[in-house]
């Protein structure tokens, strides 16, 4: 399937997508609230993307984006790159967990590092971080320990225990 | 400084020779004699959480050797080892399975701090909210080489530098148990 067809196939599902071109591969920017069924779409008949190989997140500190990476087994030159903006305040997206199984752990790593909660995800945990860490020291120089909040790789994250803030 | 000067020459066996007709007899005390035997046999733990681990890996096989110096064996358990060679960053959730190895380890026990993360957490990620500034701050080390990652050369002199300190009745270790048998 070309660029062109994917296009073509992609907006009569969700007509609000967009895309870019300018890298490697076909970038399509869809509505968090879409992309679920989205997804559904593309796993089954006729493009039948069965491998998610990367799932990710970016901060841009004005949102989160989601960033999906998928191909098709039967077609390995095929290759597509889905986005979904987030609030970054209140970050929840539809787990994709039960159509790509490996996206479970991926999807456990995103919320550890970045707080995006995952809808009807069956085990949201953190992945390899401890559940309970210390996040800042009070006026008696004991450590706080605290879970919400913790998420190292946004941007704004601050550790004052393990960190020097440049 | 004392130290130092001595590597450059590794002393002898400690202890006077009296030649007899026959044969002869040696004069010494037991624990130079005892910390020269185990200064001449070390057996490191086959640990390495990083890139220094590969340097580790060829000072081990042919073309350097360490085993030429009596640290003929890594050992996969620290229930075996004499010296834990921290080749590596540390990170947050390592530190309590170093503690631990460290505690498994036999005494007498000796610590060497191979590379810049083992040291100081590293010349990468140091201001991060994963990384241990330091092996030292988990257990005890006894030799530091700086690097990233030391040459195997480097290597080798840190644990000449540790065979040395050992003779010396100087190792970290050493000090503790004279501490708590006077």
């Amino acid at each position: 399937m070309t660029n062109e067809a994917i296009k073509e196939y992609i907006t009569a599902k969700a007509p609000t997508a967009t895309y870019d071109e300018t890298g490697e591969w076909l970038n399509i920017l869809v509505e968090s609230t879409h992309f679920k069924s989205l997804a559904t779409i593309l796993n089954g008949q006729p493009m039948q993307m069965n491998f998610l190989f990367c799932l990710t997140c970016v901060d841009y500190t004005t949102h989160l984006t989601m960033v999906y990476h998928m191909t098709a087994t039967k077609d390995r030159n095929m290759n597509i790159v889905i986005k979904t903006n987030l609030d970054r305040a209140n970050p929840i997206i539809e787990t994709v967990s039960d159509i790509w199984r490996t996206a479970e752990f991926h999807e456990r790593e995103v919320f550890e590092m970045f707080g995006v909660q995952f809808a009807n995800h069956p085990d949201l945990r953190r992945l390899i971080l401890e559940e309970e860490t210390a996040i800042a020291v009070d006026e008696t120089k004991e450590a706080v320990v605290e879970t919400k909040g913790y998420w190292p790789l946004r941007k704004d994250f601050e550790d004052p225990i393990n960190m020097i803030k440049l | 400084m004392e130290l130092n000067e001595n590597i450059a020459g590794n002393p002898p066996f400690p202890g006077i020779i009296h030649e007899t007709p026959g044969g002869g007899i040696v004069v010494s005390t037991f624990d130079s004699v005892i910390n020269w035997a185990r200064s001449n046999s070390l057996w490191p733990l086959s640990f390495a959480t990083s890139c220094c681990g590969i340097e580790m890996m060829s000072t081990a096989s042919a073309k350097y050797d360490f085993s030429r110096f009596g640290f003929e064996v890594a050992r996969a358990s620290p229930r075996q080892a004499d010296v834990i060679i921290i080749a590596g960053t540390i990170v947050n959730k390592m530190a309590p399975v170093l503690k631990r190895l460290y505690d498994q380890m036999a005494d007498p026990k000796y610590v060497i701090a191979m590379g810049a993360c083992a040291i100081s957490g590293g010349p990468f990620f140091y201001n991060t909210y994963s990384v241990v500034k330091g092996a030292d701050h988990v257990i005890p080390v006894d030799v530091y080489i700086p690097g990233c990652p030391p040459r195997p050369e480097a290597l080798l002199h840190s644990l000449i530098s540790l065979q040395e300190k050992i003779k010396m009745g100087m190792t970290r270790d050493q000090i503790r148990q004279e501490f708590k048998t006077s």
